[in-house]
């Protein structure tokens, strides 16, 4: 047998013929439909690939899609940044956090300006490393600030899992992690006034799949069920999408509504047992999480359960934390992005003001926020 | 301006061109400087002199060494002006504790460097400095090259015309990710650094007419092309499929959610020509490497902007790298 190569796993998954194809079928499917449909991508690689490989060019005018808030570092309140600030600030404290989270503004600056201003922030690939950091800075407590959706958050739960059993004395942690279902909900059930009038706008979700790898599909079963919004568990690469957009279509088409696995080489129903219950063991709910642009949104966050609080760096330096709500920029739409009722383009700020390098909106803060893909790979085309 | 200058002030991108706009060209301003090429030509266009500073960690890596780029980074600058280059500087700040065998494996590769472009060092200087006031070893080298074609000019493209690359490209900023800290990545990657001035001398032997010419260090090819873009105001239409990546390449854009068009490369550049010496300039190209090719044309669709088509037909803009990609890269 031939090994499997990395280029395996994208390679026919961006074949252009494939996706002219399925654009095709997309295309005649699509003349049937009685009304057009707005699909949310909830996921932010999604809206990354979206917008990367330009797949709204290849689809009908009554395919539109909602560019959704599964983008962790975007949906960080800027309260919280100012905790992993203040932190990283701190003489004898190591701040260890991933990738683009040292670039996202708070109230004093990013992460990037403590570590100029001589704080030691590092980014890593995997919480393990904090191990290794720790074991190598015995003088100095190492804080990991977690971020992430459900994708992210066992990878969190292993680090705390070794950190309890091998003793290690210098670790603590700050938990940010949230949950992509709650969040759905509050999109299409929100009890907000305002935006009550434009809840009907989502039609369908193409469902976050690397969620799923860890969670199972059967996190999304009451969408279609309860709420009659189709879901279509969906992978990442454009020939992935393209047959997930394929499969909502056939769902309108053929008035089902439907929880559907497009990416099924890697997600299924039940998912990981073992990580589940590993994120059980550790963690539990919080009643309200505050999402930036979208608000306290009910069960959405996670925290260290309280048998493990001498591990939670928001209780050991519960002193030092700033707790003040900081609401976004008084310009900003990002909310109502989020929430489907506008496009990154109708914001007067946007690429004017607030741009990548200068984020004023959470969804200009990462590769994966609506209004940093869209900025990048430009919606003029 | 931010108040303090982070890491991604010195990215090649968006940011270090803000540092360099608004703060040293406003004090430094001058014709020469402002023309902000590769290197400054000077004394009537006769020759063209450059400096670069190299900071590289980890100091040794698959296909060379900081030595090997010190010479390549400021030869190639001055290559990538017609220029063949005559006479190099050296400086060196070294932080106390470092290796005497280390330092000087280092400067005999230098040395080997040095031939290959028929270069000297004819001046230098050295500084020790306590540990932790430099990581291990920087090398600054200043270069004054003899022009042997002149004319080559970022501003110079224009409608039609074709922009070749001179092989695959990102391996070097592939391969240094690979080998930092942190990231435990098995690879036979090797970096693309190497001097670049025979494959120019090549070229103006063939009488090839070189329009622009620029190797794509930090920033990559992203920024060349962008550059180019704004500098002659036209639009760079890049077909995507065209673009020559190694596998391993894509591979770890792929892990690591780069794009190999962001990554640093140390020897690879490249070159604009009008379309009839396209298939000439490929043909001198493909003696040194395989992989090169023609990846984009000349337009006026989008003017200052570059654009990368796919193969099912849609279109994106391709702007400069922004933020911080790889910290400390040359």
């Amino acid at each position: 047998m031939r090994a499997l190569e990395l280029k395996n796993l994208y390679d026919d998954f961006r074949d252009g013929d494939t996706i002219k194809a399925y654009a095709k079928i997309i295309a005649q499917d699509a003349k049937k439909l009685k009304n057009p449909i707005n699909i949310m991508e909830v996921c932010g690689g999604h809206t990354h690939t979206i917008m990367k490989f330009g797949l709204p060019q290849l689809l009908p005018n009554n395919i539109n899609f909602i560019h959704g808030p599964g983008c962790p570092v975007c949906i960080m309140p800027k309260e919280r940044i100012d905790h992993a600030y203040v932190l990283a600030m701190q003489e004898d404290v190591i701040l260890v956090t991933l990738g683009d989270m040292i670039k996202v503004p708070g109230s004093n600056g990013s992460l990037q300006d403590a570590r100029a201003k001589g704080a030691d922030v590092r980014f890593v690939y995997s919480p393990m490393e904090c191990l290794k950091i720790a074991s190598e800075n015995p003088t100095k407590t190492v804080v990991f600030f977690a971020i992430g959706f459900e994708t992210t958050t066992p990878m969190t739960a292993v680090l705390v899992d070794q950190v309890i059993k091998q003793k290690v004395p210098n670790i603590l942690f700050h938990i940010n992690h949230v949950t992509v279902p709650e969040v759905m909900v509050e999109l299409i059930d929100s009890r907000d006034e305002h935006v009550d009038a434009y809840n009907n706008r989502i039609d369908a979700f193409l469902g976050p799949s690397h969620v799923s790898v860890i969670a199972g599909s059967k996190i999304y079963e009451k969408f279609p069920k309860d709420y009659g919004r189709p879901v279509v568990v969906t992978g990442f690469e454009p020939v992935d999408m393209m047959q997930g957009i394929s499969m909502i279509v056939k769902q309108f088409v053929e008035e089902r509504s439907e929880l559907e696995i497009q990416y099924k080489r890697v997600v299924n129903y039940k998912g990981n047992l073992t990580a589940q219950a590993l994120i059980e063991k550790y963690f539990e709910k919080i009643s309200l999480f505050r999402w930036r642009g979208l608000g306290n949104v009910p069960d959405s966050g996670l925290k260290l359960r309280d048998e493990f609080s001498e591990y939670n760096a928001e209780i050991v330096y519960k002193d030092i934390l700033p707790i003040a709500e900081i609401e976004d920029h008084k310009l900003c739409i990002c909310g109502d992005i989020l929430r489907g009722m506008a496009k990154p383009q109708e914001c007067t700020i946007f690429g004017t003001a607030c741009k990548p390098t200068s984020p004023i909106g959470s969804c200009m803060v990462s590769s994966e926020g609506a209004c940093s893909a869209y900025y990048k790979y430009g919606n003029l085309i | 301006m931010t108040k303090t200058i982070t890491l991604a002030h010195g990215n090649g991108g968006e940011e270090n061109n803000e540092l360099i706009t608004k703060i040293f060209y406003k004090h430094f301003k001058n014709d020469i400087l402002e023309k902000s090429e590769d290197s400054a030509l000077i004394e009537d266009g006769k020759l063209v002199m450059s400096t670069d500073s190299f900071t590289v960690s980890p100091l040794f890596f698959n296909g060379g060494d900081i030595g090997k780029l010190a010479v390549c980074g400021t030869c190639n600058d001055l290559a990538m002006m017609g220029a063949k280059p005559k006479y190099l500087t050296c400086s060196v700040i070294i932080e106390e504790g470092f290796s005497t065998r280390e330092l000087e494996k280092i400067v005999r590769s230098m040395k080997k460097e040095l031939e290959v472009n028929g270069a000297v060092v004819v001046s230098g200087d050295t500084k020790v400095v306590p540990k932790g006031a430099v990581d291990k070893l920087f090398i600054n080298t200043t270069g004054i090259g003899e022009v042997q074609q002149s004319g080559i000019s970022a501003s110079a493209l224009k409608e039609g015309m074709s922009i070749l690359v001179s092989r695959d490209i990102g391996s070097h900023g592939a391969t240094i990710f690979s080998a930092r800290e942190g990231i435990k990545l098995e690879s036979s990657l090797e970096t693309d650094c190497a001097s670049l001035y025979p494959q120019i001398q090549a070229l103006i032997d063939a009488e090839i007419d070189i329009i622009a010419l620029r190797d794509a260090t930090r920033g990559g090819v992203s920024a060349v092309l962008n550059e180019w873009a704004k500098a002659s105001n036209v639009c760079v239409e890049v077909e995507e499929e065209a673009i020559p990546v190694q596998e391993e390449v894509r591979g770890i854009c792929e892990m690591l959610g780069f794009e190999a068009l962001d990554l640093a490369n140390e020897g690879t550049y490249l070159l604009a020509v009008a379309k009839e010496d396209e298939v000439r300039a490929l043909e001198v190209l493909q003696h040194t490497h395989k992989s090169s090719a023609v990846i984009a044309t000349v337009s006026r669709e989008y003017e200052g902007r570059v654009i990368l088509k796919s193969s099912w037909g849609t279109k994106r803009f391709l702007d400069l790298p922004t933020g911080e990609l790889l910290p400390r890269i040359c």
